[in-house]
């Protein structure tokens, strides 16, 4: 019979990966926020809360800026595709700064071989999303790499906006007391990209939420103007990532409630089955809001009266600290802590 | 979802508690084997809502924690060659090995694939037959049926690129190796209810006599869990070391014969090191001899790295239950789940991660036993 | 662990060669995936197995999950009279 000897025990050190560039580092989780810090805000010298999109005075006008890449696996899936998407992302960073999107640009990265028919299909979405949103795709640029520099189309929208009146939204903005608002179902995106590539198997009818969320936005700034204090789409890294996000910058603490989250019976089932925390599944068609106590009410009933708002439910609240925690109440009435995501969200069995 | 969201009610949870809260009457401690377990119990705080002196110990049974270092540098090396795809489970990809882990070959061009289920690796091997297909066999008894039938269709079907990295390990023999430890503080076991879907308890009857410990085969979900842990404090407030049955549902005594008997055709049992623990007879699998040609070990003939200890890292103790993470000096700072020292911080199921994410926090600089 | 979750058998699919896997469709909640039955040669349509890495392990027994849940029922309400009711929110 074997007896322990505790000092068999062995532990590795692991060499941490310091020289390149890990799928993980573009997980929306705590690997991209060491990217950002350790590599491109250090370059480039910028300071203050990270937004979504940037406020930048032209002559007079409260203009908002923001530009995204998108490189989806699969490009076509449940509820659309790389063109849709590249199109509603930029609109709802633009409007999680209370913006009402104006113009887009947009570039593509097409590799060498890529079928023309497939980009005509995707301009179209691109046309057809933009169109939906009214706002014109006003310029853009194509660069064409050789075969096998690329995965087949990357595609990079820019977009300028015209701030609300009275909105005045941004990450920093939360502040005790506020009620923490969720537009709709969570994990409905990401699930539906794990459904639909290749591998996992699952005949789900899961759709994307993949969807603009202007209008949404322009109806909570009409029923609460300065009381809509925080905005944010949680997209990679899922909703627990975007509380983190918003917990820190306004250096405040988060407080939700497990059973409060509206999340899809299906998009549940494919997360118990790949051992996935739904609040880390990115979403592209949902945002979580911070709002004055007394401004809560007016806002929610004017999120459910838009079409992205109507699964819209109060979650939790902001407390005074400790600065940048979220905690949850979980099913059993007891507390956790929702921590980020660390690097690439990954299926497991055990 | 039906039969999960019955085993999730609040009400009963709160019921549960209260009769857990009347029948205590002293301090016992359990410790609930699975790493599956540990998740939901740290996931959903329950650890917290227990009575005070009902203390559950962390057991090794994470696969991911106990695979031994020199098979993650093994996978390492068969992953990096190019003619490989590499198949595992998304839960093995970020284990640290001596240096780096399967992310960061496939972050250097590596062709790493996760996949669902075995059958996948399979089918990608039919798909290229001019690769090597390797799938990374790892996990309990519950998952080597299924590892099993991938080397056995593989086998009738002629597929010869396809090869697994075996590295299975068996729950009894690592419950008896823990009683055995002149350290063990553990009184009541919760055994696995997946594991003994598949084996049946007939294995833990001769442990609970032997050693006089009770153990009850629970589920997983948060009602399980607390009547699990009821059924073992019960057990050890009247004196009695039985095994019971808390997962009635889903586990029978003689478990599932199907299951077992393609097992034992494609696999043989072996002495298998454990990270923490060390080698210990018969608790682990390997290739039977008729399926030796599948072996990727012999294929690619990885041959095992000796590893430096970190003497900072106290996996050993923490996967043996004698002690918290939180009385390591590393925890959260030098070990992370961005930067783990060792395994148990790796796997979202590992105990050192599960107490981290849960936002457990180093103790006071004073480190003691615990118990 | 072993991540296991009950799903409901909604088809099994005919086999070319008896050496072949028994594969069906089993539905979580109406997600749907192609998962080995092997194992569980005595599940049917409509039966609910526990679905582990594609393989059911374990056919559920509905008579014992019911018991289980009646067990839970059975037991007294006390913890409102004892600790106040705002534990039990």
């Amino acid at each position: 019979m074997t007896t322990i000897d505790p000092t068999r025990a062995t532990c590795p050190a692991p060499q941490a990966e310091t020289e390149r560039v890990l799928l993980g580092h573009g997980s929306g989780g705590q690997l991209s926020t060491e990217l950002l810090d350790d590599v491109i805000i250090a370059e480039l010298g910028t300071a203050g809360p990270l937004e979504d999109a940037a406020l930048v005075g032209i002559a007079d006008v409260d203009a908002v800026f923001s530009t995204d890449s998108f490189v989806v696996t699969p490009r076509f899936f449940p509820g659309g595709d790389i063109g849709s998407l590249a199109v509603h992302g930029t609109v709802n960073d633009l409007a999680m700064r209370g913006a009402r999107p104006v113009a887009l640009a947009l570039a593509y990265v097409l590799e060498e071989g890529f079928p023309l028919a497939e980009l005509r299909t995707i301009t179209a979405s691109v046309a057809a999303a933009a169109r939906a949103c009214g706002v014109p795709v006003a310029t853009g640029d194509t660069k064409v790499v050789g075969a096998g520099a690329a995965d087949g189309v990357y595609v990079t929208t820019t977009g300028i906006g015209v701030r609300l009146r009275d909105a005045f939204p941004s990450a920093a903005g939360g502040v005790p007391g506020d009620v923490v608002l969720l537009s709709g179902h969570v994990g409905d995106h990401g699930t539906a990209i794990l459904s639909a590539r290749e591998g996992l198997g699952f005949e789900a009818e899961i759709r994307s939420d993949s969807r603009p969320l202007h209008d949404l936005v322009a109806a909570m700034i009409a029923a609460g103007a300065r009381d809509v204090h925080a905005l944010r789409d949680p997209t990679r890294g899922g909703l627990a990532s975007a509380l983190n996000e918003l917990a820190a910058a306004s250096e405040v603490a988060v407080e939700i409630t497990d059973a409060d989250i509206p999340i899809r019976p299906q998009v549940a089932a494919a997360c118990e089955l790949l051992g996935l925390d739904p609040l880390h599944v990115a979403n592209e068609g949902c945002l979580v809001a911070f709002v004055a106590p007394g401004s809560a009410d007016a806002v929610l009933s004017a999120m459910r009266g838009t079409e992205a708002g109507q699964a819209a439910r109060a979650i939790g609240t902001v407390t005074g600290g400790p600065a940048g925690q979220v905690t949850a109440r979980t099913t059993v009435g007891a507390r956790r802590v929702v921590d980020v995501l660390i690097g690439e969200q990954l299926p497991r069995i055990c | 979802m039906k039969y999960l969201d019955e085993y999730r009610d609040p009400a009963l949870a709160v019921k549960l508690l209260a009769e857990l809260h009347a029948t205590a009457t002293r301090p016992w401690a359990v410790m609930e084997v699975c790493g599956g377990q540990t998740h939901t119990l740290v996931r959903q705080g329950i650890d917290e809502l227990l009575p005070a002196g009902i203390r559950m110990i962390h057991g090794p049974g994470c696969p991911v924690c106990v695979t031994p270092l020199e098979v993650i540098d093994k996978a390492l090396a068969i992953a990096a060659r190019p003619e490989v795809i590499f198949t595992s489970y998304g839960d093995m990809l970020r284990v640290p090995g001596s240096a780096g882990d399967l992310l960061g070959v496939r972050a250097r061009g590596g062709d790493v694939r996760v996949v669902y289920t075995p059958l996948d690796a399979v089918r990608i091997a039919r798909q290229h037959p001019d690769r090597e297909v390797v799938f990374f066999a790892v996990g309990f008894e519950t998952t080597a049926p299924a590892n099993a039938m991938a080397v056995r269709y593989a086998a009738d079907a002629g597929i010869g690129n396809f090869s697994v990295l075996v590295s299975h390990v068996l729950v009894p023999p690592a419950i008896t190796a823990l009683l055995d430890a002149p350290d063990n503080q553990v009184q009541g076991f919760l055994a696995a209810g997946h594991v003994c879907a598949v084996m049946g308890w007939t294995e833990y009857e001769p442990i609970a006599a032997r050693y006089r410990v009770p153990i009850v085969v629970t589920g997983f979900e948060p009602l399980d869990l607390l009547e699990g842990i009821l059924m073992a404090v019960r057990q050890l407030e009247q004196g009695r070391s039985e095994v019971e049955n808390q997962y009635a549902r889903a586990v029978r005594r003689t478990g599932n014969t199907a299951a077992q008997e393609v097992v034992r055709r494609v696999f043989r049992v072996t002495e298998r090191n454990w990270r923490g623990i060390g080698p210990i007879p018969t608790s682990g699998l390997a290739l039977a001899a008729e399926f030796s040609a599948y072996d990727a070990d012999t294929r690619f003939a990885t041959t095992g790295v000796r590893t430096e200890e970190n003497p900072d890292c106290i996996a050993g103790a923490i996967l043996r239950g004698t002690k918290l993470p939180t009385d390591c000096a590393a925890y959260g700072t030098r070990c992370t789940p961005r930067t783990p020292l060792g395994a148990p911080m790796v796997s979202a199921e590992g105990t050192c991660a599960a107490f981290h994410n849960s936002g457990r926090r180093p103790a006071p600089s004073t480190v003691e036993e615990i118990g | 662990m072993c991540l296991g979750i009950p799903g409901r058998i909604v088809a099994i699919d005919d086999r070319a060669d008896p050496a072949d896997p028994v594969l069906g469709t089993v539905d979580f909640a109406g997600l749907r995936r192609s998962v080995c039955l092997d194992f569980t040669p005595a599940a049917g349509i409509g039966d609910y197995v526990i679905v582990h890495v594609g393989f059911a392990i374990s056919q559920i027994d509905e008579a014992e999950a019911a018991k289980t849940l009646a067990v839970l029922d059975a037991i007294p309400d006390v913890w409102e009279t004892e600790l106040g009711p705002e534990a039990a929110t």
